[in-house]
């Protein structure tokens, strides 16, 4: 008994939300990576691009809400989800024609566009805050919760809970159905083998006929439908506020470059490595411990091996160490 | 006979502005930043008094004051030092109505207030270290201390018979210093506190930070964070995975959302925020409707307050000049004298006026102790079929 509490403690404060919030990073993870082995640089805008997204789609949710369109348990976002990514692609393409364009026929360095990723950072920051506003906001209905921590005591007669939210486990479910179409696109069909060829060697690609304007507009296709996925889902599972985005991009890079910038299996790899990495090496272990262990031996302490100040030191100590032993990343990516 | 009617009327007129001034108060809020959902209701509330002020006419003969607002970022101590800089050197005000957040209104007090001459009075930062801060009499607040809050917060919880807290405040001046106060008060009376741990505001996910707190245990989790920010991630994951049920909130985190984002999850949870009942609440809340913003947003009445008190302090000096007025401030502040509540400014420039005395109680029953801090006025609320209500006064 006192070892499933251990588990069942474990598995509620730990396991879930962890998997979830690395199953978060991922999305937005695959996105920078995309853009950077195809584009070829950091896009900062990219955490803003997930906040833009999302804002339009709590817009459409509102608008179906108040048409009466429901999804019954689920929550109504995700019929709102297709008309957001489609819109905020089209924001994303006129950018890209617009600004980005630009320094691509210049040739511009890596550097260079990644300033201009930042200018469109603060553009899309503004517009986002000018459209939604700065608030905090709920958008998610239908069932919350699959299992409540309450109902499993009581199912159970343990005496820890067991919280899933459907939220979390819409998230995880989601993140491996986009992840599995993505890497289904790039290795099987015509568009994504070139947009690999693209990223592996840009003048061969060239050479061989693949057109690279129709390659960057998948790409950014892609790219803002992957940021507005994340986004949404980000905000179902925790709340939408703007500034939390902007925020986001810090954990969302560290994903990335730990697994390989440029690599979408890195990404992936990334994502939960940092979560896990922040959630796991921060925990107290004084309640798992008092279960397991006999009672004499209980420990006074919170059995804590960093304070949770330190969660965002472990996530940078280990891309340090990782960039230390393996500059290109875990799963070797491009070489920065 | 109309020429010379509209004629002397103009002198007359001619005459009256010779005398008044534009006085400019800056107005140093996080329009960006942390705060940024209540900043906008805090800079309506100051102009508010500003406003009612110069449609009186009745301050330094008839002088206009006006607003200058500047972004202090809540966050980023440098950006806040630079503009209220540019405040003070290229827009010449004659007072600072600001800053919001603890940290950035004492570097803008050291850096720019002090070295300049210039009186700041402050709404809502609240960290006991501000109390000791080197001010040459110029740093005043409307907001009270936390030490204060401490104390409160003791009796409360007392009262509800708790025995063990744990507690999760927000890294930054505010945050350490109330929760500090708190646990200092709880610690002295016998309590216990499994665990005082920060949160970083604005983060992603606060899974880690609620796994520990459940681990420490406690009877209740007290939040010293901002509604707006990382305060309320963490109640929300503490209530999903069931680790705390009963939850301490302090003024940071007191809002409205609370009933609209928790509502009934939080039946059994109590808290606190500044408030009186007195009648200027009430009044500063109906001018605040009419004006078409939300007079019951967090630090709004105080705002009000601050902005009031220095443009009453210079009726009583007789000058818009901070190193004449920064000695008034008390005076106008406390008793003896008559009570001005919102909506009576002009009255209180009249009686100034005329060499009387006024007790400013404005919207949140200001009474300036010690260093020139309110003495702190509290509503303790208790979460009642999902909605909070105030059950007592402090």
């Amino acid at each position: 008994m006192d070892f499933l509490n251990a588990v069942v403690a474990l598995t509620n404060f730990v396991l879930i939300p962890a998997t979830a919030y690395g199953a978060q990073l991922a999305l937005g993870a695959l996105g920078v990576t995309l853009i950077y082995g195809i584009l070829r640089f950091s896009n900062f805008a990219h955490g803003d691009t997930m906040a833009f997204g999302t804002a339009l789609v709590i817009l459409i949710t509102w608008a179906m809400q108040d048409r009466g369109i429901q999804l019954g348990p689920l929550p109504t976002a995700l019929l709102a989800l297709p008309f957001g990514i489609v819109l905020t692609a089209g924001f994303v393409l006129a950018t890209d024609r617009a600004v980005y364009r630009f320094y691509r026929k210049q040739k511009a360095a890596p550097v260079i566009l990644v300033i201009v990723s930042m200018g469109v950072m603060f553009i899309m920051n503004g517009l986002t805050r000018f459209i939604i506003g700065v608030g905090d906001i709920r958008f998610d209905d239908g069932e919350r919760f699959l299992v409540t921590a309450g109902g499993f005591k009581r199912a159970t007669g343990l005496a820890e809970g067991l919280a899933f939210r459907s939220t979390q486990a819409l998230t995880i479910v989601t993140a491996v159905i986009v992840v599995a179409l993505l890497f289904w696109f790039l290795n099987r069909t015509r568009t994504g083998k070139s947009m690999r060829a693209f990223s592996d060697n840009e003048d061969l690609a060239l050479l061989s006929g693949i057109n690279p304007e129709r390659v960057v507009t998948v790409t950014w296709i892609i790219a803002a439908g992957l940021a507005t996925i994340a986004g949404t889902l980000y905000g179902l599972d925790k709340s939408f506020k703007a500034f939390n985005y902007f925020q986001l991009l810090l954990p969302i890079f560290a994903s990335a470059i730990v697994g390989g910038l440029g690599n979408p299996l890195g990404a992936i790899a990334g994502g939960f490595l940092i979560a896990y990495s922040e959630v796991g090496f921060t925990y107290a272990w004084k309640k798992v411990a008092s279960y397991i262990l006999p009672e004499s031996l209980a420990p006074d302490g919170l059995v804590q091996l960093l304070s949770t100040d330190y969660k965002f030191a472990v996530s940078f100590a280990i891309l340090i160490v990782v960039l230390l032993f393996k500059p290109t990343g875990l799963f070797k990516g491009k070489a920065v | 006979m109309k020429k010379l009617l509209a004629a002397t009327a103009a002198t007359a007129l001619l005459a009256g502005f010779a005398n008044a001034d534009e006085i400019k108060i800056g107005v140093i809020l996080g329009f960006t930043g942390p705060l940024e959902s209540i900043t906008p209701a805090m800079a309506a509330g100051a102009e508010l008094a500003m406003k009612e002020v110069t449609d009186s006419a009745k301050l330094l003969d008839g002088s206009t004051v006006t607003s200058i607002r500047a972004d202090s970022t809540c966050v980023d101590a440098a950006a806040a030092t630079a503009a209220a800089d540019r405040l003070v050197t290229s827009d010449k005000i004659n007072a600072i109505m600001g800053a919001d957040c603890s940290g950035v209104t004492g570097a803008i007090l050291a850096n720019v207030a002090v070295p300049n001459g210039i009186v700041m009075i402050s709404p809502s930062a609240t960290s006991p270290a501000l109390s000791t801060a080197e001010d040459n009499g110029l740093f005043f607040r409307t907001a009270p201390s936390d030490a204060r809050q401490g104390e409160v917060v003791r009796d409360i919880l007392k009262e509800h018979g708790v025995k063990s807290i744990a507690i999760t405040y927000t890294n930054n001046d505010y945050g350490k210093g109330l929760a500090e106060a708190i646990q200092r008060n709880w610690e002295e009376s016998g309590g216990t506190v499994t665990l005082s741990a920060a949160h970083e505001d604005g983060k992603a996910d606060y899974s880690a930070e609620v796994g520990a707190l459940a681990s420490a245990g406690g009877e209740v989790l007290v939040v010293a964070g901002y509604i707006d920010q990382g305060g309320s991630g963490i109640v929300r994951a503490a209530l999903d995975t069931g680790a705390f049920d009963k939850f301490y909130f302090p003024d940071g985190m007191v809002g409205e959302k609370l009933n609209t984002n928790f509502g009934a999850e939080l039946n059994g949870s109590m808290g606190d925020y500044p408030g009186t009942d007195s009648p200027g609440a009430a009044k500063f809340q109906e001018m605040a409707s009419a004006a078409g913003f939300d007079g019951t947003s967090a630090f709004a009445p105080e705002s009000y307050d601050a902005a009031a008190l220095i443009m009453l302090a210079m009726e009583a000096a007789r000058s818009p000049l901070s190193g004449d007025f920064k000695d008034k401030v008390m005076d106008v502040a406390n008793a003896p004298g008559e009570k001005i509540y919102p909506g009576e400014l002009a009255k209180a420039l009249q009686i100034l006026d005329e060499g009387g005395d006024v007790d400013y109680e404005g919207a949140s029953a200001v009474e300036l102790i010690g260093p020139g801090e309110s003495k702190g006025n509290y509503r303790e609320i208790e979460f009642i079929d999902g909605q909070y209500e105030t059950v007592k006064y402090h």
